[in-house]
């Protein structure tokens, strides 16, 4: 039920400003835990914004990236009340996806 | 497997039917199954954020080298305590930009993020990296079929390479 993405888009008229929240661990490979092993790399590798069949904005991530990362961007071409779709695979093939609407 | 992929798997599952069962399914289903397309994970360039040196990631990902220019701007923190979270945002006043890419040199791997602009969206990213000591941050930006660049100096008071 809980989706990992939280998203907001809000059109300023010709521009939409779109921020988002990803729950993930975004671990990097380099952290050891409680025993001393060290933790897998297991990351996002793809988060993809989709508006009206167009994607508007591509994130590529490395480990480096934050843990439950944050993402802001804006682009030009969508109305209030359209469909923004956002999806994410990581490095193990998870996925998740929601669509938001404009406000 | 993760906390992440349990719930998540068994929602997919449920809104297709239980119709594809294996991780890797999202790229082998055909359109119309699915509710919403997955991200491309075959978009991923894993040559380049394999790379250990910076130039070496920009050659990986372009195909060529950067240079200098004013034109871009990179907002970074002086100094950040939590080398877990650095806010990081990039833009530019250079026209026809494609492409924003954020490298960290003294990473393990420099290349942090990279990120597609197609036309219609606007030269500008922000996002919160992890540092694992006090380096250079370099935004790199394609624009014109042309690589500019900036450079920031970020302190770093604890190394968070994600600990």
């Amino acid at each position: 039920m809980a989706s990992t993405i939280r998203v907001r888009a809000v059109s300023n008229g010709d521009t939409t400003d779109v921020q988002s929240l990803i729950q993930h661990p975004m671990d990097s490979g380099f952290v050891k835990d409680a025993k001393g092993d060290l933790i897998p790399p297991h990351h996002i590798e793809v988060v993809e914004f989709e508006h009206a069949g167009k994607t508007v904005f591509t994130a590529l991530w490395g480990p480096a990236v934050s843990k439950d990362p944050y993402l802001k961007f804006s682009f030009k071409g969508a109305n209030k009340g359209d469909e923004l779709k956002v999806s994410w695979v990581d490095n193990k093939g998870a996925t998740d996806s929601v669509v938001a609407k404009i406000g | 497997m993760s906390e992440q992929a349990g719930p998540d798997r068994t929602r997919r599952l449920i809104i297709k039917g239980a119709v594809v069962g294996g991780l890797a399914g999202f790229g082998l289903v055909g359109g119309g199954l699915m509710r919403v397309q997955a991200a491309d994970a075959s978009k991923w360039p894993k040559d380049a954020f394999a790379q250990k040196t910076e130039a070496d990631a920009i050659k990986a990902i372009y195909g060529k080298s950067a240079e200098e220019s004013d034109k871009v701007r990179l907002d970074a923190p002086e100094i950040a305590e939590n080398g877990a979270v650095v806010p990081i945002s990039v833009s530019s006043t250079l026209a026809d930009v494609t492409s924003i890419a954020i490298l960290v040199p003294e990473n393990p791997f420099p290349l942090t993020a990279a990120y597609k602009i197609p036309a219609g969206t606007s030269p500008m990213v922000g996002n919160r990296i992890k540092m694992a000591k006090t380096s250079k941050v370099v935004a790199v930006v394609e624009a014109g079929g042309k690589l500019y660049s900036a450079t920031k100096e970020v302190k770093v008071t604890v190394g968070g390479c994600g600990g």
